[in-house]
C-alpha cells in the first residue's frame, strides 16, 4: 500500500472518531435531540470498505451510519448540521442521525430499519448497470441483521440476477444487547455459502485489511457481477445509543470492554505513519471539525411551516392536521 | 366500437408504458407467464430486461424496485392477491413512502404497486379476499381504485408516470367489466379527479372501485322513485373533495358505499370531510361496508354476507331519503 492511501484511511478513521466524539458533545449540551448511535470502534469498516470504491459507486447504511456516509464522501459541516436538526443540513434537517443521506456522493442513506438496506441496493445497483453503468454497490448491516428475512431474500435476488453488491457485515458483536452467539445459528459466511455468494472474514479494526478485502471483492464483482459479502469482526466502544447510560444497561463484562477498546483502528492505522504525518492530518481534522461545528451551531433552524416539504416529490401538498 | 376489459386495458397500459418510457419495467410472481393475465404477452414482447419474473420473495423485490426508482428507474410490481401488501407495507410505507421527506427531497420512489383481483372472488376465503386500500389512503400513499376499463387504463398510466409511489387496486369485482371504448381515445387519467357517473338530483352515492357498478344497477332500479347521484372517486388518496362538495351541495344527501371495513375506512374519512367542510345534509350520512374487523369467510353465503351488497346500498338510500 503506498504512503497516501495510508494517510488517507487514517484520516477517514480519524474523522469518524472525532465526528463521534464531538457529537456525543453537542448530545450532551442538548445541541443534538435524540441522541445517536455512536459508531466509535467500527471506523477501520466504513474507512477500508469506502475507501476501495469509486466516487461513482453507492453504499447504504444503518442507524448506525455516520461512519458510513462520512467515509463516502459527505460534507462533515452540513452533516453535523443535519444532526443538529438545521435547515443547511445534509437532509434539511428532514432526517437526522438515523436517515443522513447524501445522494451527491452515492449515499443512498442512513437507515434505521435493521437489514433493510440490502434489498435497496440491490435494486438500484441493477438499475444503474441496466441504464449501461459499471457501479457496485455496498450494503452495510450488523450482526443483528442476518437474522432478518429481507436480508436473505436480497442476498438470493443478488446472486440470481448478477447483481455487484458487496453485503459488509460489521460483527460487533451484539444486536442491541443480545450477544451474536445467542442469535446467530450456524455463521454469518455461512448464511452467504447458502446462496452462492463468496465470502471473506476480514479484521475490522486493521482499516488497511478491510480496505484490501474489499478491493479484491469490488474487483471480481464488477467484473461478474456476482455478490460477495465482507464479514468484518469489529467492536463498538460504547453503548449501543447515547441514551444507554441513562438507563445503565449491564450487558458486557468490563474486561470485554477493556480488551475490545485495546485494538483501536485508529491506532492502529496511526502507528503505520510517520509522527509529523499524523499529527498534521490530526490538526487538519481538529481544524475542520471546529469548522463544522460552528457550521451546524449556526445554522439556521428549519421553518415549521414547511414541516411536510418534501413528503411528495410529485409536489402534491397534504392536507393539514388541522384547520 | 370494440369492446375493451378491464383486464385488458391494465395489459393496453403496461404495454404502452413500457414500449414509451425504457425507464419503465415490470416484476412480479409469475409475470412471464402472465399467471393473472395482466402482463399476457409483454414477457414475448419485451423481454427479460424488462419484464422481471421475481422468486417468491415480496419483501426483497419491493424494496428492489424502491432502489431501482431512487436510482431513476419506473418499477411496476404486479402482486397477485391483495394479502401480499401486508406482508410488504413495512417496504412501501416505511422506505418507497419516506426516503423523499427524510432526505429533505434529494430523491424520488416513484414505484407502482398493481393488485389485480383485490376484494373477494368468492372462494378464496380469509387471505386471499380483503381489500386494503384504506390502509394505503391512511398513510398517505397514492391510493387508486379504477372502476370502468378506460379509467384502468387512464389511472394506471397515470400511475406509472406519478412521481410518489402509487397502489392501483384493480376490484376482483371489476376485472370483468367490459365496455365500448374507442381504442384511439385511450388516454392518461389524472389523479385526484372524480367523476360523476349518474347525475341526480336527490342523493349523492359515492361507490368505490366495482361497486360503481351496483351503485348505477341500484340507481336504475330506483329511478322513478329516487333520484340517485353516483360520484366515483376514482382516487381515494388524494380526494377530490371538491367534486363530491359540488354533488353533495347539489343533492344535500350522501351514502358512502365502501368495501373495506367499517373503522378507520374511506368511508368514515368521506363523511368526517362533508361535515367539517359544513356542506349542508337534510338527512344524517349513511355508510355501507364491511363489518369492523371483517374476515371474509369461505362458504359463499357468508362470504357475500360480509360485503357491502345493493340491498344494503337501497336501504340506505332508502333511510337517508325518507324524510324528503
Amino acid at each position: 500500500m503506498t504512503e497516501p492511501e495510508a494517510v488517507r484511511l487514517y484520516r477517514t478513521v480519524r474523522l469518524i472518531r472525532r465526528f463521534e466524539e464531538r457529537a456525543i458533545d453537542l448530545v450532551r449540551s442538548g445541541a443534538i435531540v435524540g441522541g445517536i448511535h455512536p459508531y466509535l470502534g467500527q471506523e477501520g469498516v466504513a474507512a477500508g470498505v469506502c475507501g476501495a470504491l469509486r466516487a461513482d459507486d453507492i453504499v447504504a447504511g444503518t442507524h448506525r451510519g455516520h461512519g458510513h456516509v462520512l467515509a463516502k464522501g459527505a460534507d462533515p459541516a452540513r452533516m453535523l448540521a443535519e444532526l443538529c436538526g438545521r435547515a443547511n443540513g445534509l437532509n434539511r434537517g428532514r432526517g437526522g442521525s438515523m436517515h443522513a443521506a447524501d445522494f451527491g456522493v452515492g449515499v443512498y442513506g442512513a437507515n434505521a430499519i435493521v437489514g433493510a438496506s440490502g434489498a435497496i441496493i440491490t435494486g438500484a445497483v441493477w438499475a444503474l448497470r441496466r441504464r449501461g453503468g459499471d457501479q457496485v454497490g455496498v450494503s452495510f448491516f450488523g450482526d443483528g441483521a442476518v437474522n432478518e428475512g429481507m436480508l436473505l431474500e436480497a442476498f438470493n435476488l443478488a446472486a440470481l440476477w448478477r447483481v455487484p453488491v458487496i453485503f459488509v457485515c460489521e460483527d460487533n458483536g451484539y444486536a442491541t444487547t443480545m450477544p451474536v452467539d445467542s442469535a446467530v445459528a450456524g455463521t454469518v459466511a455461512g448464511r452467504a455459502e447458502a446462496f452462492g455468494i463468496r465470502s471473506t472474514l476480514v479484521d475490522g479494526q486493521d482499516p488497511e485489511a478491510v480496505r484490501d478485502a474489499t478491493a479484491a471483492a469490488v474487483d471480481r464483482a464488477r467484473a461478474s457481477g456476482a455478490p460477495e459479502l465482507i464479514e468484518a469482526r469489529t467492536y463498538r466502544f460504547d453503548a449501543h445509543h447515547t441514551f444507554e447510560h441513562a438507563v445503565r444497561l449491564d450487558y458486557r463484562d468490563p474486561a470485554e470492554v477493556t480488551r475490545g477498546r485495546s485494538r483501536d483502528p485508529v491506532t492502529i492505522q496511526g502507528d503505520r505513519l510517520p509522527d509529523e504525518v499524523r499529527e498534521r492530518v490530526d490538526t487538519e481534522i481538529e481544524d475542520l471539525l471546529a469548522g463544522a461545528v460552528e457550521f451546524a451551531l449556526a445554522g439556521p433552524e428549519p421553518d415549521p411551516a414547511g414541516a411536510l416539504d418534501h413528503l411528495y416529490a410529485s409536489g402534491l401538498v397534504a392536507r393539514t392536521g388541522s384547520h | 366500437m370494440p369492446r375493451l376489459s378491464y383486464l385488458k386495458a391494465l395489459n393496453r397500459a403496461l404495454g404502452d408504458e413500457l414500449a414509451r418510457d425504457d425507464d419503465v419495467f415490470l416484476l412480479g410472481e409469475d409475470i412471464r407467464v402472465g399467471a393473472s393475465n395482466v402482463t399476457a404477452g409483454l414477457f414475448k414482447r419485451f423481454g427479460p430486461d424488462r419484464v422481471l419474473d421475481t422468486p417468491l420473495s415480496e419483501q426483497a423485490f419491493t424494496s428492489f424496485a424502491t432502489g431501482a426508482a431512487l436510482a431513476g428507474m419506473r418499477p411496476v410490481i404486479e402482486f397477485q392477491i391483495p394479502s401480499l401488501l401486508f406482508l410488504v407495507f413495512e417496504q412501501i410505507v416505511n422506505h418507497a413512502h419516506k426516503f423523499p421527506l427524510m432526505t429533505g427531497g434529494q430523491c424520488a420512489a416513484p414505484v407502482t404497486y398493481l393488485v389485480p383481483g383485490s376484494g373477494s372472488r368468492t372462494g378464496w376465503a380469509g387471505q386471499h379476499s380483503d381489500h386494503p386500500y384504506s390502509l394505503f389512503a391512511h398513510v398517505g400513499i397514492t391510493t387508486v381504485v379504477p372502476a370502468t376499463p378506460a379509467d384502468a387504463y387512464g389511472l394506471l398510466v397515470s400511475a406509472i408516470r406519478h412521481d410518489d409511489p402509487v397502489v392501483v387496486f384493480a376490484p376482483a369485482g371489476a376485472l370483468g367489466v367490459r365496455a365500448d371504448v374507442d381504442f384511439a381515445a385511450l388516454a392518461p387519467v389524472p389523479l385526484g379527479v372524480g367523476a360523476v357517473r349518474r347525475a341526480g338530483t336527490d342523493v349523492t352515492v359515492v361507490a368505490v372501485g366495482h361497486l360503481v357498478h351496483d351503485a348505477l344497477a341500484v340507481a336504475d332500479d330506483l329511478a322513478g322513485t329516487v333520484s340517485v347521484e353516483v360520484f366515483d372517486p376514482r382516487t381515494l388518496y388524494p380526494f377530490d373533495w371538491d367534486g363530491l362538495a359540488a354533488s353533495v351541495t347539489r343533492t344535500g344527501r350522501l351514502v358512502v358505499v365502501d368495501d373495506s371495513n367499517r373503522s378507520c375506512g374511506i368511508a368514515g374519512e368521506i363523511i368526517a370531510t362533508l361535515a367539517e367542510r359544513g356542506v349542508p345534509l337534510a338527512a344524517p350520512p349513511a355508510r355501507v361496508t364491511r363489518p369492523d374487523g371483517a374476515v371474509l369467510p369461505f362458504a359463499q353465503a357468508l362470504d357475500r354476507a360480509v360485503q357491502p351488497s345493493r340491498e344494503q346500498l337501497t336501504a340506505a338510500i332508502h333511510h337517508v331519503t325518507k324524510d324528503g
